[in-house]
């Protein structure tokens, strides 16, 4: 277990140092942009083009006449030391800005598994329960749409339905319940209908064994049965779905925030993409796969928990 | 039944590629693959010929006649610049499609390669390749797409790349499990025995026989594609506003909510309907072609 722990571990590390690399050169790509970039957002007005010392003078301020991989290199050495250095555009250090707006991402993304955990569970099992009748019909009709709707879509028609035509909740904002409702159930969507399908598939197949036959013979009410004996080990497969579903979330989240101008750790990426400002993209990167790997490991790890059977080597 | 089985594994030890014709008939008793089948086929046919068949230049601006509701003249409305939406549909379905087009294949292909490779020649090739599709499934891909495309800039092409780049490894991955369990087959060891190469080994014994599975994938992945570009170009991110598309029409829509709800109707219908065509394709295909696989695990990151 140790050694499997460890080697995964070391996996994780590597992953998130990869995609930061790959990141990196990827959005210095186009060269000599990036001085030109800063200055256009700092010290120039909008038509205004910069001067070759003033670019020379940012270049050598943010040292991005060394090559690429010292550059990144330093960057890395930095960040070890929990130093991602400054935004180009926001002049703040970039883990001031993440930790002023992770609280948010991670406030609406526990919001929206909660959602789809608490809704999709009871759902799966009753479509299960009611196998091939008008509820599971209409139950499966509805997470096919949920599963292909875009969640930006949806997100948009409870705005017009909500916001909009019923003024019950407000279009954007943060701060109070009422502003977390439409951006969670949006954001919660997918996830639902993975849920709900995968507890409906596992339910199902639960309920052939010979045990659950066994368990009704033996005169146990169907809730009992149900509930203690089937839906414990239909839960397995959805779990490992919830964990990849959460890769979907953060995605999703980063188009969600934008809409309802949530102020997560998605949003500012957007921003950060949008003004090429390198370190803020690479500090947005970082901590969300780093969340990613790390929620995944933890799924495995409690999977070997509720499933004795499975033993990492 | 059982006797249709048993004569398409009999047709299928002598000649592989035969099972193909097999499955052609069993696509088309499937109902909902055969309606779902002529539908996709009438959009794909209407996003072919949307030159033809628009009513309007999709970048006609017409100012004078912007924002308005359905009518006769403009069936579906008008944008903020007086864009004629069922034209901009008819030309984002071009879009759309091609783009998702181009991605599946390029990313099946570049899957199917690679994870042959890795499956077929197993030891330090195997070893370096799976680490590397492990490496790009390990991380929420729409967060890496996002990078990519606002690195490289706005562009068809730099959409097609990035997709194309985080969507491969799903099928290299179920390509290099489809090798690895159908080369141990006496049939691969018979022709190797034969003196057949490698290459002849993998294109003629063993990719036929593993299409399946990744073709399911492949249609499944076409519906996730097209949510993908069109998440990205409604952040702006995606295409350059000239080109008509679904999801950069829903950012436009947006700021018109209250006085246009259309605006950010119909797009979304168009997109929502594709999606659900192609899932239940998938669905479909997965029933006929490859009843026991779970590829519907690889779709849901």
């Amino acid at each position: 277990m140790l050694r499997y722990l460890s080697k995964r571990l070391a996996y994780m590390v590597a992953t998130v140092l990869a995609v930061c690399a790959l990141t990196f050169f990827l959005m210095n790509i186009i060269p000599g942009g990036t001085a030109e970039l800063i200055l256009k957002h700092t010290v120039l007005e909008l038509e205004e083009i910069p001067t070759d010392e003033q670019i020379a003078e940012i270049s050598s301020q943010y040292n991005l006449h060394d090559p690429l991989y010292v550059q990144f290199g330093r960057w890395l050495a930095n960040a070890l030391h929990g130093d991602l250095g400054d935004s180009y555009i926001q002049k703040k250090p970039v883990s001031y800005l993440l930790l002023l707006r992770l609280p948010a991402t991670i406030m609406l993304a526990f919001t929206a598994m909660s959602i789809a955990i608490l809704i999709g569970i009871p759902l799966g099992i009753l479509c299960a329960v009611r196998e091939n009748r008008f509820t599971d019909y209409l139950l499966r009709i509805v997470t096919l749409i949920g599963v292909s709707m875009p969640g930006f879509w949806l997100a948009l028609l409870l705005i017009l339905f909500f916001s909009v035509t019923l003024k019950l909740f407000p279009v954007a904002g943060y701060g109070e319940l009422k502003y977390l409702v439409l951006p969670a159930v949006a954001l919660s969507a997918h996830s639902l209908a993975l849920t709900l399908r995968m507890v409906r598939t596992g339910m199902l197949e639960v309920m052939g064994q010979p045990y659950i036959a066994f368990a009704v013979s033996k005169g146990l009410s169907a809730r009992y049965v149900i509930l203690r004996h089937a839906l414990k080990n239909a839960l397995l497969p959805t779990i490992t779905v919830l964990g990849m579903s959460l890769g979907h979330m953060l995605g999703g989240a980063v188009v969600i925030e934008s809409i309802f101008s949530w102020p997560g750790v998605g949003s500012l990426l957007v921003d950060a993409i949008s003004g090429r400002d390198i370190p803020l993209v690479l500090g947005c990167v970082l901590t969300i796969v780093g969340v990613f790997v790390t929620i995944n490991l933890l799924v495995d790890l409690v999977y070997t928990y509720l499933d004795p059977r499975i033993r990492y080597g | 039944m059982i006797m249709k089985s048993i004569n398409i594994t009999k047709s299928h030890l002598f000649y592989p590629h035969r099972i193909k014709w097999a499955s052609y008939h069993r696509i088309m008793a499937n109902r909902t693959v055969a309606i779902c089948l002529v539908l996709l086929a009438a959009m794909v046919f209407l996003a072919l010929i949307a030159p033809w068949i628009a009513p309007y230049d999709p970048n006609d601006i017409d100012l004078k006649a912007s924002l308005m509701s359905p009518t006769t003249e403009h069936w579906l409305g008008t944008d903020h610049l007086g864009r004629d939406i069922l034209s901009r549909l008819l030309y984002g379905a071009t879009t759309s499609f091609s783009i998702a087009i181009s991605v599946v294949i390029f990313a099946l292909t570049m899957g199917i390669i690679l994870g042959g490779a890795a499956g077929y020649f197993s030891g330090i090739p195997d070893d370096i390749i799976s680490r590397v599709i492990d490496l790009f499934l390990s991380f929420p891909s729409m967060i890496f797409a996002l990078a990519i495309v606002g690195a490289l800039g706005s562009s068809v092409l730099n959409l097609i790349l990035a997709l194309s780049l985080v969507h491969w490894a799903s099928y290299a991955r179920l390509m290099r499990g489809q090798v690895l369990s159908i080369k141990s087959n006496d049939y691969v060891s018979s022709a190797r025995v034969m003196g057949a190469s490698d290459c002849r080994i993998l294109v003629k014994h063993i990719l036929p026989n593993a299409l399946s599975p990744v073709i399911v994938l492949a249609t499944l992945d076409m519906g996730h594609v097209i949510l993908s570009a069109a998440a990205l170009s409604f952040l702006g991110l995606g295409i350059p506003p000239s080109i008509p598309e679904w999801g950069s029409m829903l950012n436009a829509g947006k700021e018109f909510m209250r006085t246009a709800p259309y605006l950010t109707l119909f797009p979304g219908m168009a997109i929502t309907m594709t999606v659900v065509l192609f899932s239940l394709l998938g669905d479909g295909f997965r029933e006929i072609l490859d009843p026991e696989s779970e590829v519907n695990g690889l779709v849901a990151s």
